[in-house]
Protein backbone atom coordinates (compact mmCIF):
# COMPACT_ATOMS: atom_id res chain seq x y z
CA UNK A 1 0.00 0.00 0.00
CA UNK A 2 2.93 1.88 0.27
CA UNK A 3 3.69 1.68 -3.14
CA UNK A 4 0.52 3.28 -3.83
CA UNK A 5 0.50 6.01 -1.50
CA UNK A 6 3.81 6.91 -2.90
CA UNK A 7 3.08 6.30 -6.50
CA UNK A 8 -0.14 8.60 -5.83
CA UNK A 9 2.31 11.30 -5.23
CA UNK A 10 4.54 11.46 -7.85
CA UNK A 11 1.96 10.83 -10.04
CA UNK A 12 -0.04 14.30 -8.89
CA UNK A 13 2.99 16.24 -9.24
CA UNK A 14 4.08 15.21 -12.45
CA UNK A 15 0.18 15.85 -13.67
CA UNK A 16 0.81 19.25 -11.89
CA UNK A 17 4.16 19.99 -13.57
CA UNK A 18 2.81 18.84 -16.76
CA UNK A 19 0.90 20.67 -19.86
CA UNK A 20 -2.03 22.18 -18.60
CA UNK A 21 -0.83 21.16 -14.94
CA UNK A 22 -1.11 24.75 -13.28
CA UNK A 23 2.11 24.40 -11.33
CA UNK A 24 3.47 27.42 -13.62
CA UNK A 25 1.27 29.42 -13.39
CA UNK A 26 0.97 29.72 -9.77
CA UNK A 27 4.76 30.23 -9.91
CA UNK A 28 3.76 32.96 -12.22
CA UNK A 29 1.21 34.59 -10.70
CA UNK A 30 3.45 34.83 -7.16
CA UNK A 31 6.36 36.70 -9.57
CA UNK A 32 3.81 38.84 -11.03
CA UNK A 33 1.85 40.25 -7.91
CA UNK A 34 5.44 40.62 -6.47
CA UNK A 35 6.57 42.67 -9.73
CA UNK A 36 2.87 44.54 -9.32
CA UNK A 37 3.63 45.59 -5.80
CA UNK A 38 6.35 48.52 -6.71
CA UNK A 39 4.27 50.21 -9.15
CA UNK A 40 1.41 49.98 -6.53
CA UNK A 41 3.38 51.33 -3.43
CA UNK A 42 5.82 53.71 -5.46
CA UNK A 43 10.09 53.76 -5.47
CA UNK A 44 10.31 54.42 -1.73
CA UNK A 45 12.85 51.49 -0.51
CA UNK A 46 12.93 51.49 2.96
CA UNK A 47 8.63 51.01 2.89
CA UNK A 48 9.04 48.55 0.29
CA UNK A 49 11.87 46.48 2.24
CA UNK A 50 9.37 46.64 4.95
CA UNK A 51 6.61 45.51 3.86
CA UNK A 52 8.58 42.78 1.36
CA UNK A 53 8.53 40.10 3.63
CA UNK A 54 3.95 40.28 4.32
CA UNK A 55 3.81 41.13 0.34
CA UNK A 56 5.64 37.57 -0.23
CA UNK A 57 3.56 36.14 2.29
CA UNK A 58 0.15 36.66 0.84
CA UNK A 59 1.48 36.54 -2.95
CA UNK A 60 2.45 33.00 -1.89
CA UNK A 61 -0.96 32.45 -0.07
CA UNK A 62 -2.96 33.45 -3.30
CA UNK A 63 -1.01 31.30 -5.40
CA UNK A 64 -2.13 28.16 -3.57
CA UNK A 65 -5.25 28.90 -3.11
CA UNK A 66 -5.40 29.67 -6.90
CA UNK A 67 -4.14 26.18 -8.22
CA UNK A 68 -6.22 24.15 -6.07
CA UNK A 69 -9.57 24.30 -7.54
CA UNK A 70 -9.05 20.68 -9.68
CA UNK A 71 -7.27 19.02 -6.67
CA UNK A 72 -10.15 16.32 -7.10
CA UNK A 73 -12.23 16.97 -9.56
CA UNK A 74 -10.42 15.69 -12.22
CA UNK A 75 -10.18 12.76 -11.09
CA UNK A 76 -13.85 12.82 -10.22
CA UNK A 77 -14.54 13.75 -13.87
CA UNK A 78 -12.42 10.87 -15.54
CA UNK A 79 -13.35 8.49 -12.81
CA UNK A 80 -9.62 7.89 -11.05
CA UNK A 81 -11.46 8.85 -8.00
CA UNK A 82 -14.14 5.78 -7.78
CA UNK A 83 -10.89 3.69 -8.99
CA UNK A 84 -8.72 5.04 -5.91
CA UNK A 85 -11.68 4.67 -3.47
CA UNK A 86 -10.98 0.95 -4.61
CA UNK A 87 -7.76 0.81 -3.95
CA UNK A 88 -8.02 -0.34 -0.56
CA UNK A 89 -6.23 3.10 0.48
CA UNK A 90 -8.32 4.75 3.15
CA UNK A 91 -9.38 7.90 1.80
CA UNK A 92 -7.65 10.10 3.82
CA UNK A 93 -4.55 8.79 3.07
CA UNK A 94 -5.14 9.23 -0.57
CA UNK A 95 -6.31 12.93 0.09
CA UNK A 96 -2.64 13.38 1.86
CA UNK A 97 -1.34 11.92 -1.01
CA UNK A 98 -2.63 14.21 -3.36
CA UNK A 99 -1.89 16.85 -1.11
CA UNK A 100 1.51 16.50 -0.87
CA UNK A 101 2.15 15.67 -4.63
CA UNK A 102 0.22 19.05 -5.11
CA UNK A 103 2.23 21.22 -2.50
CA UNK A 104 5.62 19.54 -4.52
CA UNK A 105 4.73 20.49 -7.44
CA UNK A 106 3.32 23.86 -6.42
CA UNK A 107 4.13 25.00 -2.86
CA UNK A 108 7.78 24.09 -2.78
CA UNK A 109 8.77 26.02 -6.11
CA UNK A 110 7.11 29.24 -4.41
CA UNK A 111 9.68 28.37 -1.33
CA UNK A 112 12.90 28.29 -3.16
CA UNK A 113 11.86 31.17 -5.59
CA UNK A 114 11.03 33.19 -2.50
CA UNK A 115 15.17 34.76 -1.64
CA UNK A 116 14.78 35.97 -5.18
CA UNK A 117 11.91 37.27 -5.45
CA UNK A 118 12.43 38.97 -1.85
CA UNK A 119 15.62 40.65 -3.42
CA UNK A 120 13.21 42.30 -6.12
CA UNK A 121 11.65 43.63 -2.83
CA UNK A 122 14.97 44.77 -1.59
CA UNK A 123 14.14 42.86 1.79
CA UNK A 124 17.19 42.10 4.18
CA UNK A 125 18.74 39.02 4.01
CA UNK A 126 18.11 38.44 7.46
CA UNK A 127 13.86 39.29 6.33
CA UNK A 128 14.34 36.58 3.44
CA UNK A 129 15.75 34.03 5.64
CA UNK A 130 12.60 33.74 7.79
CA UNK A 131 10.00 34.40 4.33
CA UNK A 132 11.69 31.41 3.39
CA UNK A 133 11.43 29.46 6.49
CA UNK A 134 8.31 30.30 7.24
CA UNK A 135 6.88 29.63 3.44
CA UNK A 136 8.51 26.36 3.80
CA UNK A 137 6.38 25.54 7.43
CA UNK A 138 3.41 27.39 6.05
CA UNK A 139 2.62 26.65 2.44
CA UNK A 140 2.18 22.66 3.32
CA UNK A 141 -0.73 24.41 5.30
CA UNK A 142 -1.97 26.29 3.21
CA UNK A 143 -2.59 23.17 1.10
CA UNK A 144 -3.46 21.00 3.32
CA UNK A 145 -6.78 23.17 4.85
CA UNK A 146 -7.27 24.21 1.05
CA UNK A 147 -7.50 20.75 0.27
CA UNK A 148 -10.95 20.89 2.06
CA UNK A 149 -11.97 23.50 -0.03
CA UNK A 150 -11.03 21.47 -3.15
CA UNK A 151 -13.08 18.44 -2.43
CA UNK A 152 -16.01 20.72 -0.52
CA UNK A 153 -16.46 22.53 -4.35
CA UNK A 154 -16.16 18.80 -5.77
CA UNK A 155 -18.89 17.91 -3.54
CA UNK A 156 -20.56 20.41 -4.56
CA UNK A 157 -19.99 20.28 -8.73
CA UNK A 158 -18.84 24.21 -8.86
CA UNK A 159 -15.68 25.34 -9.95
CA UNK A 160 -12.59 28.11 -10.10
CA UNK A 161 -12.37 30.83 -7.59
CA UNK A 162 -14.73 29.75 -4.99
CA UNK A 163 -12.17 27.64 -3.77
CA UNK A 164 -9.98 30.50 -2.72
CA UNK A 165 -13.24 32.46 -1.41
CA UNK A 166 -14.29 30.05 0.80
CA UNK A 167 -10.62 28.76 2.61
CA UNK A 168 -8.95 32.22 2.22
CA UNK A 169 -10.48 33.09 5.76
CA UNK A 170 -9.13 29.79 7.11
CA UNK A 171 -5.52 30.92 6.23
CA UNK A 172 -5.88 33.62 8.05
CA UNK A 173 -3.66 32.92 11.09
CA UNK A 174 -1.15 30.87 9.06
CA UNK A 175 -0.60 33.96 7.13
CA UNK A 176 -0.61 36.33 10.36
CA UNK A 177 1.86 33.54 12.47
CA UNK A 178 4.05 33.12 9.02
CA UNK A 179 4.62 36.71 8.82
CA UNK A 180 4.41 38.23 12.37
CA UNK A 181 7.72 35.22 12.39
CA UNK A 182 9.14 36.96 10.02
CA UNK A 183 8.94 40.75 11.87
CA UNK A 184 10.09 39.34 15.13
CA UNK A 185 13.24 38.16 13.50
CA UNK A 186 13.64 41.16 11.66
CA UNK A 187 13.15 43.31 14.13
CA UNK A 188 15.62 41.96 16.33
CA UNK A 189 13.18 39.81 18.75
CA UNK A 190 13.15 35.89 19.23
CA UNK A 191 10.38 34.67 16.48
CA UNK A 192 10.30 31.11 18.37
CA UNK A 193 7.14 31.28 19.19
CA UNK A 194 5.32 32.08 16.32
CA UNK A 195 7.27 30.03 14.25
CA UNK A 196 5.90 27.18 16.64
CA UNK A 197 2.71 28.25 16.58
CA UNK A 198 3.04 27.85 12.84
CA UNK A 199 4.55 24.42 12.66
CA UNK A 200 1.59 23.56 15.16
CA UNK A 201 -0.85 25.03 12.65
CA UNK A 202 1.20 23.24 9.99
CA UNK A 203 0.84 19.69 11.81
CA UNK A 204 -3.02 20.25 12.50
CA UNK A 205 -3.90 21.03 9.25
CA UNK A 206 -1.54 18.37 8.09
CA UNK A 207 -4.07 15.87 10.52
CA UNK A 208 -7.74 17.76 9.82
CA UNK A 209 -7.43 18.40 6.57
CA UNK A 210 -6.86 14.80 5.10
CA UNK A 211 -10.02 14.06 7.62
CA UNK A 212 -12.39 16.56 6.70
CA UNK A 213 -11.38 16.76 2.75
CA UNK A 214 -11.99 13.02 2.91
CA UNK A 215 -15.15 13.35 4.61
CA UNK A 216 -16.76 15.55 2.11
CA UNK A 217 -15.58 13.41 -0.72
CA UNK A 218 -17.62 10.60 0.85
CA UNK A 219 -20.60 12.88 1.39
CA UNK A 220 -20.40 13.80 -2.60
CA UNK A 221 -20.21 10.12 -3.77
CA UNK A 222 -22.85 8.92 -5.63
CA UNK B 1 -15.67 -20.79 -1.50
CA UNK B 2 -16.51 -16.84 -2.46
CA UNK B 3 -19.84 -15.82 -2.95
CA UNK B 4 -21.77 -12.50 -3.32
CA UNK B 5 -25.39 -12.53 -1.51
CA UNK B 6 -27.36 -9.32 -2.42
CA UNK B 7 -30.85 -8.71 -0.91
CA UNK B 8 -33.57 -6.59 -0.95
CA UNK B 9 -31.30 -4.09 -2.19
CA UNK B 10 -32.92 -0.62 -2.38
CA UNK B 11 -31.04 2.72 -4.05
CA UNK B 12 -32.55 6.42 -4.29
CA UNK B 13 -30.55 9.26 -6.25
CA UNK B 14 -32.04 12.39 -6.57
CA UNK B 15 -34.60 11.74 -4.14
CA UNK B 16 -36.04 8.95 -6.61
CA UNK B 17 -36.10 5.32 -5.89
CA UNK B 18 -33.69 4.09 -9.01
CA UNK B 19 -33.65 0.35 -7.50
CA UNK B 20 -36.40 -1.85 -4.95
CA UNK B 21 -36.20 -4.86 -3.94
CA UNK B 22 -33.11 -6.10 -5.77
CA UNK B 23 -31.56 -9.76 -4.72
CA UNK B 24 -29.69 -11.90 -6.44
CA UNK B 25 -26.88 -14.39 -5.66
CA UNK B 26 -23.52 -14.78 -7.63
CA UNK B 27 -21.02 -17.54 -6.44
CA UNK B 28 -17.18 -18.06 -7.97
CA UNK B 29 -16.89 -18.72 -11.60
CA UNK B 30 -20.29 -17.34 -11.94
CA UNK B 31 -21.48 -14.43 -14.30
CA UNK B 32 -24.70 -12.87 -14.19
CA UNK B 33 -25.69 -9.93 -17.09
CA UNK B 34 -27.89 -7.23 -15.93
CA UNK B 35 -30.16 -6.40 -18.78
CA UNK B 36 -32.73 -3.50 -18.70
CA UNK B 37 -33.96 -0.34 -20.55
CA UNK B 38 -31.77 2.76 -20.38
CA UNK B 39 -31.97 4.49 -17.13
CA UNK B 40 -33.38 0.88 -15.43
CA UNK B 41 -30.92 1.07 -12.66
CA UNK B 42 -28.09 -0.90 -14.16
CA UNK B 43 -24.85 1.71 -13.55
CA UNK B 44 -26.54 2.15 -10.25
CA UNK B 45 -26.21 -1.15 -9.05
CA UNK B 46 -22.97 -1.94 -10.05
CA UNK B 47 -21.80 1.10 -8.59
CA UNK B 48 -23.96 0.08 -5.29
CA UNK B 49 -22.16 -3.19 -5.38
CA UNK B 50 -18.90 -1.46 -5.39
CA UNK B 51 -19.81 1.02 -2.70
CA UNK B 52 -19.82 4.25 -4.89
CA UNK B 53 -23.23 5.10 -4.26
CA UNK B 54 -25.34 5.09 -0.56
CA UNK B 55 -27.96 1.97 -0.22
CA UNK B 56 -31.41 3.30 1.36
CA UNK B 57 -31.90 -0.29 1.90
CA UNK B 58 -31.22 -3.98 2.06
CA UNK B 59 -27.46 -5.56 2.21
CA UNK B 60 -24.73 -6.59 0.20
CA UNK B 61 -22.45 -9.89 1.66
CA UNK B 62 -19.63 -11.00 0.78
CA UNK B 63 -18.70 -13.98 2.02
CA UNK B 64 -15.59 -16.52 2.08
CA UNK B 65 -12.96 -14.04 1.36
CA UNK B 66 -10.54 -12.06 4.07
CA UNK B 67 -10.65 -9.03 2.53
CA UNK B 68 -13.59 -6.34 2.34
CA UNK B 69 -15.25 -6.15 -0.71
CA UNK B 70 -13.81 -3.12 -2.18
CA UNK B 71 -10.70 -4.43 -2.47
CA UNK B 72 -12.16 -7.34 -3.75
CA UNK B 73 -13.47 -6.27 -6.51
CA UNK B 74 -12.20 -4.06 -9.78
CA UNK B 75 -15.15 -1.95 -11.21
CA UNK B 76 -15.19 -1.23 -14.68
CA UNK B 77 -17.42 1.90 -15.15
CA UNK B 78 -18.13 4.03 -18.23
CA UNK B 79 -14.93 6.64 -16.73
CA UNK B 80 -11.65 4.90 -18.16
CA UNK B 81 -9.88 6.76 -15.48
CA UNK B 82 -7.14 7.93 -17.52
CA UNK B 83 -5.17 11.20 -17.50
CA UNK B 84 -4.87 12.51 -21.18
CA UNK B 85 -1.09 13.61 -20.65
CA UNK B 86 0.61 10.40 -19.17
CA UNK B 87 1.65 7.68 -21.28
CA UNK B 88 -0.77 4.78 -21.42
CA UNK B 89 1.71 2.34 -19.54
CA UNK B 90 2.17 5.27 -16.84
CA UNK B 91 -1.60 5.10 -16.29
CA UNK B 92 -1.57 1.92 -15.56
CA UNK B 93 1.46 1.99 -13.31
CA UNK B 94 -0.67 3.66 -10.43
CA UNK B 95 -3.28 0.88 -10.72
CA UNK B 96 -0.98 -1.75 -10.87
CA UNK B 97 -0.14 -1.11 -7.25
CA UNK B 98 -3.64 -1.24 -5.74
CA UNK B 99 -4.38 -3.72 -3.20
CA UNK B 100 -4.97 -7.23 -4.05
CA UNK B 101 -2.93 -10.05 -5.94
CA UNK B 102 -0.29 -9.37 -8.38
CA UNK B 103 -1.48 -9.52 -11.73
CA UNK B 104 0.23 -9.33 -14.81
CA UNK B 105 3.14 -6.82 -15.40
CA UNK B 106 1.90 -4.05 -16.89
CA UNK B 107 3.58 -4.33 -20.72
CA UNK B 108 1.67 -8.10 -20.66
CA UNK B 109 -1.46 -6.84 -19.74
CA UNK B 110 -1.40 -4.22 -22.73
CA UNK B 111 -0.01 -7.16 -25.01
CA UNK B 112 -3.21 -8.96 -24.07
CA UNK B 113 -5.53 -6.38 -25.24
CA UNK B 114 -3.69 -5.59 -27.93
CA UNK B 115 -1.78 -2.55 -27.15
CA UNK B 116 1.25 -3.12 -26.77
CA UNK B 117 2.96 -1.08 -29.33
CA UNK B 118 1.41 1.99 -28.27
CA UNK B 119 2.83 1.80 -24.55
CA UNK B 120 4.80 5.24 -24.48
CA UNK B 121 1.86 7.28 -26.04
CA UNK B 122 -0.20 9.79 -24.58
CA UNK B 123 -3.47 8.31 -23.47
CA UNK B 124 -4.73 11.54 -25.28
CA UNK B 125 -4.31 10.65 -28.39
CA UNK B 126 -6.46 6.86 -28.01
CA UNK B 127 -9.55 6.15 -29.59
CA UNK B 128 -12.18 5.71 -27.68
CA UNK B 129 -11.94 1.76 -28.38
CA UNK B 130 -8.57 1.73 -27.71
CA UNK B 131 -9.24 3.71 -24.22
CA UNK B 132 -11.52 0.83 -23.20
CA UNK B 133 -9.15 -1.47 -24.24
CA UNK B 134 -6.63 0.48 -21.47
CA UNK B 135 -9.09 0.03 -19.18
CA UNK B 136 -9.83 -3.69 -19.62
CA UNK B 137 -6.12 -3.57 -19.11
CA UNK B 138 -6.28 -2.35 -15.73
CA UNK B 139 -8.52 -5.62 -14.53
CA UNK B 140 -5.42 -7.59 -15.48
CA UNK B 141 -2.62 -5.72 -13.61
CA UNK B 142 -3.95 -6.19 -9.88
CA UNK B 143 -5.90 -9.94 -9.73
CA UNK B 144 -9.44 -9.25 -7.95
CA UNK B 145 -12.52 -12.05 -7.92
CA UNK B 146 -15.38 -10.06 -8.57
CA UNK B 147 -15.71 -7.23 -12.08
CA UNK B 148 -18.04 -5.34 -12.03
CA UNK B 149 -18.42 -4.61 -15.93
CA UNK B 150 -20.81 -1.56 -17.27
CA UNK B 151 -20.98 -1.49 -21.05
CA UNK B 152 -18.09 -3.50 -21.51
CA UNK B 153 -17.92 -3.47 -24.96
CA UNK B 154 -19.48 -0.15 -25.93
CA UNK B 155 -17.46 1.23 -28.51
CA UNK B 156 -15.14 -2.06 -29.00
CA UNK B 157 -14.47 -3.20 -32.83
CA UNK B 158 -14.68 -7.30 -33.53
CA UNK B 159 -11.66 -8.23 -32.39
CA UNK B 160 -11.50 -6.43 -29.39
CA UNK B 161 -14.94 -7.79 -28.74
CA UNK B 162 -13.20 -11.37 -29.10
CA UNK B 163 -10.27 -10.36 -27.01
CA UNK B 164 -12.97 -9.52 -23.80
CA UNK B 165 -14.95 -12.58 -24.51
CA UNK B 166 -11.55 -14.26 -23.89
CA UNK B 167 -10.47 -12.52 -20.98
CA UNK B 168 -14.30 -12.51 -19.33
CA UNK B 169 -13.90 -16.52 -19.86
CA UNK B 170 -10.18 -16.58 -18.34
CA UNK B 171 -11.94 -14.69 -15.32
CA UNK B 172 -14.55 -16.81 -14.70
CA UNK B 173 -13.09 -20.13 -15.51
CA UNK B 174 -10.06 -19.38 -13.04
CA UNK B 175 -12.97 -19.11 -10.35
CA UNK B 176 -13.82 -15.42 -10.81
CA UNK B 177 -17.54 -13.67 -10.24
CA UNK B 178 -18.68 -11.38 -12.86
CA UNK B 179 -21.43 -9.39 -12.73
CA UNK B 180 -21.84 -7.59 -16.12
CA UNK B 181 -24.38 -4.65 -17.47
CA UNK B 182 -24.89 -5.04 -21.02
CA UNK B 183 -27.56 -4.65 -24.17
CA UNK B 184 -25.91 -7.75 -25.74
CA UNK B 185 -25.81 -11.40 -24.76
CA UNK B 186 -22.57 -12.29 -22.82
CA UNK B 187 -20.14 -14.54 -24.89
CA UNK B 188 -19.89 -16.77 -22.23
CA UNK B 189 -22.39 -18.95 -20.49
CA UNK B 190 -24.70 -16.57 -17.45
CA UNK B 191 -27.67 -15.88 -15.64
CA UNK B 192 -29.67 -12.77 -16.83
CA UNK B 193 -31.11 -10.31 -14.18
CA UNK B 194 -33.59 -7.85 -16.04
CA UNK B 195 -34.09 -4.51 -14.12
CA UNK B 196 -36.97 -2.44 -14.54
CA UNK B 197 -39.17 -4.97 -15.82
CA UNK B 198 -42.19 -4.67 -13.69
Amino acid sequence: MTGFFLALVSRTARLSLGAGGGAFTGLVFFLSVVAVVPFGVGPDMPLLARIGPAMLWIAALLATLLGLDRLFQDDRDDGSLDQMILSGLPLELIVLAKAIGHWLATGLPLVVGAPLFGLMLGADSRSILFVTLTLLIGTPALTFIGAIGAALITAMRRGGLIVAVLVLPFTIPVLIFGVSAVAAASGGIDPATPLMVLAGLALASLVAGPIAAAAALRAALD
Amino acid sequence: MIRLDVRELAVERGGRAVLAGIGFQLAAGEALALTGANGAGKSTLLRAVAGLVPLTGGRIDWQGSSEPIGESLHYFGHLDALKPTLAVADNLVLWSKVAGAPGLPVIEALERVGLDHLDDMPAAYLSAGQRRRVAFARLLVVRRPLWLLDEPTAALDASAEATFGDLLADHVASGGLALVATHRPLPIPAATLRLGAS
